[in-house]
């Protein structure tokens, strides 16, 4: 019997890469909250000529699968243009680590959102970006597929636990296909609320469990 | 790979101690039989007599008759025979409500729960930033309706020790069943019930270097309890299964190995843990009552780093300690009893358990603070959290 994690994530976790904070950045993000557990900060350095990431560097408070993530995305993201930075998947990084525990993968995924947020950070500072867009059903099954369904590492959205999703005035509805009294049931519930209540005309978010 | 291994979670488990396996063998190889033989054979009979003696010796730790007390399969076990037991019998007959304290170990907490489903009513007491419970509204909380009160003697996590003594006066004032999982304080915390008003015990053996898979119940005379697990007669026909001679004969030995000297030495462990790593680490908050816990527990919450990274340096130097965080969590929630007492996610999440055993030593507790500093230190420079205080210091 071996560490869950792989040789990969625990030699980023002993040595993470290209941690610390950049001064004056030129996009910078926090994602996550310590309700869920971790934070990342991802900050970036563009070279405005080529559109390229010239430094990158992270920080972060969580757990190994997390403090690995962070470190590997930032040497997937270096020098990269912004456009192939963003396509960067969670899929990809956790391949570049030797894989994660399924379990782990809503810890790592924020590492991936962080460097995301930094670089439409980026763009909004520089006016590169349109007006804002209005919520949908859409966009919050967008959303939902950004948390991580602890039972298999894949997303709500993907393991089909997004029952129904309801918009009315600002008030969302969303439907877990799970008991209530699910071992995972009450985490699963924070971090949906934490991925919808941020949008910008969302005014209430109401989750229901099946049973 | 290391080579020194320190284990630092004996609140979770605990090694064997040799003496208490030599005194079980005899039960595996020699004396086999079943106890409740005692009218056919020789070997029944000795094996019988085995378990009368380790029950005689397990309940004079309590003060107990031997007769107030059953062998178990641990304290899971006990804790579910209490509630469920108690409600089948007093549920039709008394009423449907059952007291507990947030802070419970999951034994009693997700036996309620089970209960609150089939109709029980459950209240949750509140316990204060140490982890007391609130005496008044334990007081204000019980009913006519009321059949149980469940308070743990100490806590699993914070280590911290209830005054059960006006607990189970408050509860027998108004004639209802008080129940203490005594599983962390059984030989380390004195429990003497011709002086305590409590009629149901909780204790298990793989807390103080016994087998795993054994424990017991003390049920003082007259408590009405029923029957949950069924099948023979054993046990004075309160629980039925074989009866587990050698663990019995393991559990009371390992009891009698307890001795006050020992415990007074965990205790300077613990003190020397806890004011070190208070004076010597920045941002760290202590759970738990400084004086009024458990003599082996330490459990202190760094601020700004997460515990299962801490945990997992930890065990990279050799080291075994517990996290209340979520991420080391089966249900990715962080440790209920420090929301319980009032502390913040990130309380939870930095918060590191420390329980000594036997096996530990003065130097060991000296290592393990010095590694975690380093480790702390470490983990703080790359966290994005707490940087301004540090900052502001330097």
């Amino acid at each position: 019997m071996k560490f869950p994690y792989s040789e990969t994530v625990l030699e980023h976790f002993r040595h993470p890469r290209n941690v610390g904070k950049i001064d004056n950045p030129d996009g910078k993000s926090m994602e996550g909250s310590p309700a869920c557990g971790d934070m990342v900060a991802v900050y970036i350095k563009v070279d405005p000529k080529t559109n390229k990431i010239s430094d990158i560097k992270f920080e972060s408070y969580g757990c190994a699968s997390n403090i690995a993530t962070g470190s590997i995305i930032t040497e997937l993201a270096k020098g990269k243009t912004l456009d192939e930075a963003k396509k960067i998947t969670w899929k990809q990084a956790s391949d570049a680590l030797g894989g994660l525990p399924k379990i782990k993968a809503h810890c790592s995924v924020l590492a991936i959102e962080g460097l995301r947020s930094a670089i439409v950070n980026y763009e909004e500072r520089h006016g590169l970006v349109k007006v804002k867009t209005p919520t949908t059903v859409e966009v919050i099954r967008k959303r939902l597929k950004k948390v991580m369904n602890p039972i298999s590492g894949l997303d709500l959205v993907r393991t089909n636990l997004v029952k129904d999703i309801e918009l009315k005035d600002g008030s969302v509805r969303v439907v877990i296909d799970l008991p209530a009294k699910h071992q995972f049931a009450p985490a699963i519930k924070e971090e949906v609320m934490e991925k919808i209540e941020p949008l910008w005309d969302v005014k209430e978010v109401l989750i229901e469990f099946t049973e | 790979m290391l080579e020194r291994r320190i284990y630092l979670d004996n609140a979770a488990a605990t090694r064997l101690d040799e003496r208490v396996l030599e005194a079980m063998e005899p039960y595996f190889f020699d004396t086999y039989a079943v106890a409740t033989s005692e009218f056919a054979y020789t070997q029944g009979i000795e094996a019988r007599e085995a378990l009368d003696e380790a029950r005689g010796k397990l309940t004079g730790f309590l003060h107990a008759d031997p007769a107030e007390f059953i062998f178990t399969s641990g304290s899971t076990e006990s804790s579910n025979m209490v509630l469920k037991g108690v409600a089948l019998a007093l549920g039709k007959k008394k009423g449907k409500h059952i007291i507990v304290s947030k802070i419970e170990d999951f034994p009693v907490l997700h036996s309620a729960r089970a209960l609150e489903s089939q109709g029980f009513k459950i209240t949750y007491l509140d316990v204060d930033g140490e982890g007391f419970v609130d005496l008044d509204q334990l007081r204000d909380s019980i009913s006519d309706e009321t059949i149980l009160v469940s308070i743990q003697h100490a806590n699993q996590e914070i280590g911290t020790i209830q005054d059960i003594a006006s607990i189970g006066n408050i509860c027998h004032e108004r004639g209802v069943l008080f129940h203490t999982d005594a599983t962390h304080t059984f030989t380390r915390v004195p429990l003497d019930v011709k002086k305590i008003p409590v009629d149901l015990i909780t204790v298990s053996a793989h807390t103080i270097h016994g087998p795993k898979g054994i424990g017991g119940l003390y049920i003082r005379k007259g408590t009405e309890i029923a029957k949950w697990m069924d099948g023979g007669f054993q046990e004075f026909d309160l629980r039925a299964g074989l009866e587990n001679v050698p663990g019995a004969v393991g559990f009371a030995k390992a009891a009698e190995l307890v001795t006050p000297a020992e415990n007074k030495r965990l205790q300077a462990m613990r003190d020397r843990a806890i004011d070190r790593i208070l004076a010597e680490i920045p941002d760290t908050t202590l759970n738990g009552h400084r004086r009024k816990r458990i003599p082996h527990n330490v459990n202190i919450s760094f601020h700004f780093v997460e515990g299962e990274s801490i945990t997992l340096h930890l065990d990279m130097h050799g080291f075994a300690v517990s996290t209340g965080s979520a991420c080391f969590s089966r249900s990715l929630q962080g440790s209920h009893v420090i929301y319980g007492i009032g502390g913040d996610h990130e309380r939870a999440h930095g918060s590191i358990r420390i329980t000594l055993g036997r096996y530990n030593t003065m130097e060991e507790v000296d290592a393990v603070v010095q590694t975690l500093a380093e480790v702390v230190q470490e983990l703080r420079k790359i966290s994005p959290l707490g940087k301004k205080n540090r900052e502001e210091e330097d």
